[in-house]
């Protein structure tokens, strides 16, 4: 009851501190430091509305300062030090050496990287079809409604929902985890082997296919731009390549490989392809995001230019990623950039699941098993930096294309 | 425009199925847990979640007879009733080796001359030779169709009669406590400094609009340490000046804390969703009422805040959401002991310790995803709204 009074009380003075802050400099400033009247009244009015915006904007920049900004600096300095009981002593880089020796520390980059390419591009995938699926039916608000409601869950609560479908019971019990009671049916007969064998390996050589499309794109084009667009463009090709060598290699894999029919699968144990069974989480959760702002986008494609093509002679498939999908293409790079942020501070999935057990470590749970598991200020705050670093191109970006626009 | 497009049946019956087939894939994990939380613990570890909606048939673990016993020409003879819900049995048995061998209404004959009769109803007639009392009644094995059964008592559990420690409506109050002033208080504040951003002209508003949009994606995880140092130094400072040093009369984790943080985190993006919004409304009706003679701060108290309602209100649904669902922060910032634990630390806890438990975790959990539930179906229009005016423009 305290507390509830506490939290009332709180907003109460909240408020009327905020408002009473702001009547009361306006106040002073046009009234005491800078009166509209006498022989300097002009100057005054002219001194007062210099000064005015800084009142409006003290509060949120202190704020800012305080706690985003100053931070910042705090622990890139940490980050350079080591804490030897309580004193702080400069040690270099000395964190940064001992983090990238740490084999777990390895492991998390590693991780936060495949989480980096699948999850965006997944949720930006099923965003832009369920956009483009739903926008051409009548019970499409609904459908979207439905898609879009994990975005009020959080990501703990999706933890518990998600640990149900991976739920495992030994065989002969009944398997109450929904994925392992759809696993028991597989049997390797016709059906099993179209759902788990031939269908992965259609996708993945799709996946395959489309990545080769772009890096034919990109080839095709090297000549033009400037020395920085050939450089992004070659690092493109590079990273592109890598995928399809990645993606055939799956699929040669999942083609050949001996599945282990009729045994229940401890899915979150499974090196390696536990990740995906997190990832599969954060997708569920972001792809209703992806879909809101890509229909919008989608609503906005002028309709001549689609008449224009269906004159033309287009099928649905060409006037989709040939008229529509180039015009959107900086909104799905908005929500492609948003998401991406999203992943790199993914913490509460992976403590909730599996605590960064069994290969699953990621950048956000490592530092926080660091800095308060641990106590090790030191290191925790060097990758605490690896995320800002991380996150820093886009930072830049988004700078950068905000500056663009208000000019 | 899908007229003239000559589009096939066929497609459009495709595109039905493939959006049906989205949305069961997106609400069929919700459903599950959801479904689970109003079932008893033996029904979710003895079936999938999936057939209780139905009515299912299926060999229920062994049930020991017990009922009133009395005396009726010289045999003594127990009746009573298997199940407590209504179930239909469809075989039974008494040995663990053939659990299905009669058929209902059928009277066997057991060992020491007993006989036992179980009726579809699981009514069933017990009959021996001698005085059962202070023996132990055969065990039967039955096969029956048990209708859909659900239940609150798991909700019951958790919210009134917890285990020590684990009290999820606790967890409720500390999560509300947390998230009702950590959404109001930053929106005043972003309100006066979009305004500021959006309609006053001063040296540097370039500058801090950019610096704005660097600190939205700056990543919260590099704020933790130094801003625990400097909660606590200031609790300590603070300590010193009253004359409570070593007391622990003010600390360092607390609401107190825990708010300012909801605070400055929330700042970039509400600035930045207000400004934008604010930066379109109608240049005619603020300079209208300056030559009136209206000051800023009545311009900002009297048109603007009344006319950005729709900004602030997809701002709140969104700072709500993040601090209600928020873990990080909560766990660095309030502690993690158990009268200060919010929900999603308290059902972290509950994944740890009680990870098999799935009708109490279920029933948590739901009780924690059941508010921002409700505010986001209630205001979903503003959400978008707000998503569109920060994302797309």
């Amino acid at each position: 009851m305290t507390q509830a009074l506490l939290a009332f009380l709180t907003i109460v003075v909240g408020v009327a501190g905020c408002l009473g802050y702001f009547w009361a400099s306006n106040l002073l400033l046009d009234k005491v430091l800078f009166p509209a009247r006498g022989p300097n009244a002009g100057q005054n009015i002219n001194r007062a509305n210099l000064l005015r915006p800084w009142l409006f904007l003290f509060p949120a920049v202190v704020a800012l300062g305080l706690y985003l900004a100053y931070p910042v600096f705090a622990t890139l300095w940490l980050s350079l030090n080591r804490n030897q009981s309580g004193e702080l002593v400069f040690v270099g880089l000395d964190n940064y050496r001992t983090m990238f020796g740490e084999a777990k520390f390895r492991e998390s980059l590693r991780n936060n990287m495949v989480w980096l390419i699948v999850v965006p591009a997944a949720s930006t995938a099923f965003g832009l079809l369920a956009a483009q699926l739903t926008d051409r039916i009548r019970w499409g608000n609904l459908a979207k409604s439905m898609i879009f409601m994990p975005m009020a869950i959080s990501f703990v609560g999706a933890s518990v929902i998600w640990k149900l479908i991976y739920d495992t019971r030994e065989a002969g019990q009944p398997q109450i985890g929904l994925l392992n009671a759809l696993w028991m049916q597989a049997d390797g007969g016709f059906f099993s082997i179209l759902i788990l064998k031939v269908l992965p390996v259609v996708l993945l050589v799709g996946i395959a296919a489309g990545i080769l499309w772009f890096l034919w794109a990109q080839i095709r084009d090297f000549a033009d731009g400037g020395i920085w667009g050939k450089v992004l463009r070659g690092l493109g090709v590079l990273v592109g390549a890598w995928l399809v060598f990645v993606a055939l290699s799956w699929a040669w894999g999942a083609a050949t490989a001996m599945l282990p029919y009729g045994k229940p699968q401890f899915w979150l144990q499974i090196p390696f392809w536990n990740n995906f069974f997190l990832m599969a989480v954060l997708i569920w959760l972001q792809t209703g995001f992806a879909m809101v702002i890509l229909s919008a986008a989608l609503r906005g494609v002028p309709e001549e230019t689609v008449e224009a093509a269906i004159l033309d002679g287009a099928n649905p498939f060409q006037i989709f990623f040939k008229i529509k999908v180039p015009q959107i293409m900086g909104t799905i790079v908005v929500v492609w950039t948003t998401i991406t942020i999203t992943v790199l501070k993914v913490f509460d999935i992976v403590r909730a699941m599996t605590g960064g057990q069994q290969e699953t470590q990621v950048l956000a749970n490592y530092m926080y098993e660091k800095l308060f598991v641990a106590v090790d200020w030191g290191v925790g705050s060097a990758s605490a930096m690896i995320i800002l670093l991380l996150v820093s191109p886009i930072l830049v970006w988004n700078v950068y294309s905000a500056r663009k626009e208000m000019r | 425009m899908e007229n003239i497009a000559g589009k096939k049946p066929a497609l459009v019956w495709v595109v039905h199925v493939s959006v049906g087939l989205l949305v069961l894939l997106w609400i069929i994990p919700t459903l599950g847990l959801l479904v689970s939380s109003f079932r008893s613990g033996d029904q979710i570890v003895s079936s999938g979640w999936w057939k209780a909606l139905f009515t299912q048939e299926q060999q229920l673990s062994p049930i020991r007879l017990a009922g009133q016993e009395a005396e009726r020409d010289g045999m003594f003879v127990v009746e009573g009733q298997l199940f407590t819900t209504a179930s239909t049995v469809s075989a039974w048995g008494t040995s663990s080796r053939d659990p299905a061998v009669n058929e209902p209404g059928q009277t066997v004959g057991l060992a020491d001359g007993q006989t036992l009769a179980v009726n579809a109803d699981g009514t069933f007639i017990l009959t021996s030779p001698v005085t059962t009392e202070g023996t132990r009644l055969p065990r039967v094995f039955t096969t029956a169709s048990t209708p859909p059964e659900f239940t609150l008592n798991n909700y019951r559990t958790v919210l009134f009669s917890p285990l020590a420690g684990q009290s999820i409506f606790q967890a409720f109050m500390n999560t509300a406590t947390v998230a009702i002033p950590a959404t109001i208080i930053p929106i005043l504040i972003a309100a006066f400094a979009a305004y500021a951003l959006a309609w006053m002209d001063f040296k540097g508003r370039a500058l801090l609009i950019a610096a704005i949009v660097g600190l939205l994606v700056v990543p919260l995880q590099l704020a933790l340490i130094p801003l625990l140092q400097l909660h606590n130094g200031v609790a300590s400072t603070l300590n010193g000046w009253f004359g409570l040093e070593g007391t622990n009369a003010l600390q360092g984790k607390g609401y107190l804390g825990i708010w300012l943080a909801h605070t400055g985190f929330g700042l970039p993006l509400a600035i930045y969703l207000l400004r934008n919004y604010m930066v379109g409304l109608p240049r005619d009706i603020i300079e209208n009422a300056k030559v009136d003679g209206a000051t800023d701060f009545q311009i900002f108290t009297k048109i603007i805040l009344p006319l950005s309602f729709p900004a602030l209100a997809s701002f709140a649904i969104f700072q709500f959401l993040w601090t209600w669902n928020d873990l990080l922060v909560a766990l660095v910032f309030l502690g993690t002991s158990n009268d200060q634990q919010v929900l999603t630390g308290n059902i972290v806890n509950l994944m740890g310790s009680r990870g098999g438990d799935w009708e109490i975790l279920s029933a948590s959990a739901f009780v924690s995803i059941a508010v921002p539930l409700a505010v986001f179906f209630s205001m979903q229009r503003f959400l978008v709204r707000g998503l569109l005016s920060g994302s797309v423009k």
